[in-house]
């Protein structure tokens, strides 16, 4: 049997690049230096793609690879896959979920909690050796406030449970009101953030979800409240986000994810009321060794004629 | 503000930054104060409070038995703070004086920080916040992988006030909850160590959030350390003097143990500068109990303990003196 070609998008996981190594002909993107060349000398012999959140496969990939059968997604957004395009193709795409919804949540509330609580500047002011000459100031309390958070799939439920071990009264936007949650329905965003503390963004990347944290949404939440962002960058108007917190009429953010990754507006570094981590939110040891194993389970399970584990489409 | 010639006399003792009880206690108590005088404090306390039945020492004054001689009337002493390490307690039962803490008016703050400082240290918060800014996430290179929170074993060191809202915290995240305490209590569901040892080398997470007596200085000592392992981490929300700070330095330097999150240190301010350096230490300024939330609530249980004092009604939060 001819060796199955497997094009990798971009430097994803060791074990992962591993494990695909070893069963497959593996050819890494980011490594060819005429990518057109290339497409066109291995059109015939890929006929499977793995991408992250950073890179998938749009439509002109989609139509350069005539044999692609399968893309495997090292994520559970797929934002970044032409999903249409490949529902005409009759090209399947798998992602991870589940694997990863703890270590999403859990970064969430520690957003929270580094953010209201100054846990950054707190760790620099000692560190600096600040402390000998007085105290740190006042921070803000995280139990018991209103926690309102866009979306209420896996990753928005895991941390609708966390927050309620601190107290917090849940309110929730989705697309449709879920009666048996027993957390506060708000049909809008900007409604959810009226009446919310702190606003965590949980749902998926789509055409509707874009920018639905916008100028009105950070006007609505205000200078007391602030925002979490678990998402992806651009469910947040980035320029509109600097300004309303250098401008004081945000209260604060705690961003895992931007709109342009790696590149982090650079207002941003000097601000105390910001948290910035270089997209973690499923960075552990133990959640990228469970979803590179549901990577290359999903690849064998298509080669080998198997029900594929965790199939969008 | 007026001040009824009715209203009982109350000392008090304060530093200067520590002003948050000052209106509290003005509208309630014709007050002595401490920091109004010049004086050296016992020479203050000699002239003036002879008579003084209350004492409210806000912040962790110490008050030993030559503190207390100068105080011949002295019934109550409030304190601001759940700890009452800095206070002679056998003393005060010696004299007859009762002693009030905080009560719970801190512990969803404190248990709110170390549940931070947690997820801080095994999800490389602070780390991942200075490499954004300091611009080196758009150059080539990988950030470290963290260590996932969900699902750890936590094994927590008193279970009081504080301790049982850091479980009640952790549960959702899926942690397994073990604890030591003086004694087991039936009415928790979770499983009981009668050592530390034992607790240590079950656990990948101790918290210390019991008292600071003569049995639980250095309880965290360099066995327990060893037991607890190179994966292994420490927070500590109680006292500095629970943990053998030197050795505890050693085993982090040497990678002992995996990560330390730390609100108390051993000699306040001071810190290890050994700990500066290290990606997994998060460190904290004692400011576990620093919200403006937290200064209200001290405040009112502080009143409501000299109200109830004054009107020979049960005191809210009593110290049982042993």
């Amino acid at each position: 049997m001819e060796s199955i070609g497997v094009l990798m998008m971009c430097p994803m996981n060791a074990y992962l690049e591993n494990e695909l190594q070893k069963r497959y002909n593996l050819h890494r993107f980011w490594t060819c230096p005429e990518k057109p060349a290339f497409l066109e000398t291995h059109r015939n012999s890929i006929r499977a793609i793995v991408g992250n959140a950073s890179a998938g496969a749009d439509a002109q990939l989609i139509d350069d690879l005539p044999k692609l059968e399968i893309i495997s997604s090292f994520s559970v957004g797929l934002d970044r896959i032409d999903l249409g395009k490949c529902k005409e193709k009759g090209i399947r795409v798998t992602n991870t979920p589940d694997v990863l919804t703890e270590d999403v949540a859990d970064l969430a509330i520690g957003l929270i909690l580094a953010l209201l609580r100054r846990l950054c500047q707190c760790d620099s002011y000692v560190k600096s050796g600040k402390w000998k000459y007085g105290d740190f100031k006042l921070t803000t309390k995280f139990s018991g406030k209103s926690v309102g958070i866009i979306g209420l799939g896996r990753i928005g439920t895991a941390i609708a449970k966390r927050a309620q071990g601190f107290s917090c009264p849940i309110n929730y936007y989705s697309r449709t009101e879920k009666p048996d949650v027993g957390y506060k329905y708000y049909p809008t965003v900007v409604e959810l953030a009226q009446n919310s503390d702190i606003l965590v963004v949980a749902c998926p990347l789509t055409d509707e979800t874009r920018h639905i944290v916008n100028r009105q949404v950070m006007d609505a939440l205000g200078p007391k409240g602030v925002l979490i962002n678990i998402g992806r960058g651009p469910h947040v108007d980035e320029k509109e986000l600097v300004k309303a917190l250098t401008e004081g009429r945000l209260g604060g953010a705690g961003l895992d994810v931007f709109e342009e990754e790696p590149h982090v507006p650079e207002e941003l570094f000097g601000l105390e009321n910001v948290v910035l981590l270089p997209h973690v939110g499923s960075a552990t040891v133990e959640t990228r060794n469970a979803m590179a194993d549901l990577v290359v389970g999903n690849l064998e399970a298509h080669f080998a004629g198997k029900p594929l584990l965790t199939q969008v489409v | 503000m007026s001040e009824s010639s009715e209203s009982p006399l109350v000392l008090v003792h304060r530093t200067p930054t520590l002003t948050y009880m000052d209106d509290h206690l003005s509208r309630n108590f014709r007050l002595l104060k401490t920091y109004a005088s010049p004086d050296p404090l016992p020479v203050f306390l000699s002239r003036h409070a002879a008579s003084v039945t209350a004492f409210v020492n806000i912040g962790r004054l110490k008050i030993d038995a030559e503190l207390l001689s100068h105080l011949p009337s002295l019934q109550l002493l409030v304190c601001t703070s759940v700890g009452t390490d800095h206070v002679d307690l056998a003393e005060c039962k010696r004299l007859g004086i009762a002693v009030t803490n905080a009560g719970d008016a801190f512990s969803d703050d404190v248990a709110d920080c170390a549940v931070g400082l947690l997820i801080s240290v095994l999800r490389l918060i602070s780390v991942g916040d200075r490499y954004v800014r300091s611009g080196k996430w758009a150059k080539p290179g990988e950030f470290q992988l963290g260590t996932k929170v969900s699902g750890k074993r936590v094994g927590i060191i008193g279970m009081g006030t504080i301790g049982s809202r850091i479980a009640k915290r952790l549960e959702p995240f899926g942690c397994i909850i073990s604890y030591n305490a003086r004694t087991q209590k039936q009415s928790i569901p979770y499983r009981y160590y009668s050592d530390v040892l034992s607790l240590a080398a079950d656990n990948d997470v101790l918290v210390l959030c019991c008292s600071l007596t003569d049995q639980t200085r250095h309880v965290v000592n360099r066995e327990v350390m060893e037991s607890l392992g190179k994966e292994g981490v420490i927070i500590n929300v109680g006292r500095g003097e629970l943990i053998d700070e030197k050795e505890m330095v050693k085993c982090l330097v040497e990678g002992v143990i995996g990560g330390a999150g730390l609100d108390v240190f051993e000699k306040e301010p001071q810190v290890p500068e050994e700990l500066f350096g290290l990606d997994n230490v998060v460190l904290s300024p004692h400011a576990a109990v620093a919200t403006p939330g937290a200064l209200e609530s001290v405040a009112q249980v502080a009143i409501a303990n000299l109200k109830a004092f004054f009107s020979n009604q049960p005191l809210v939060s009593p110290v049982r003196l042993g």
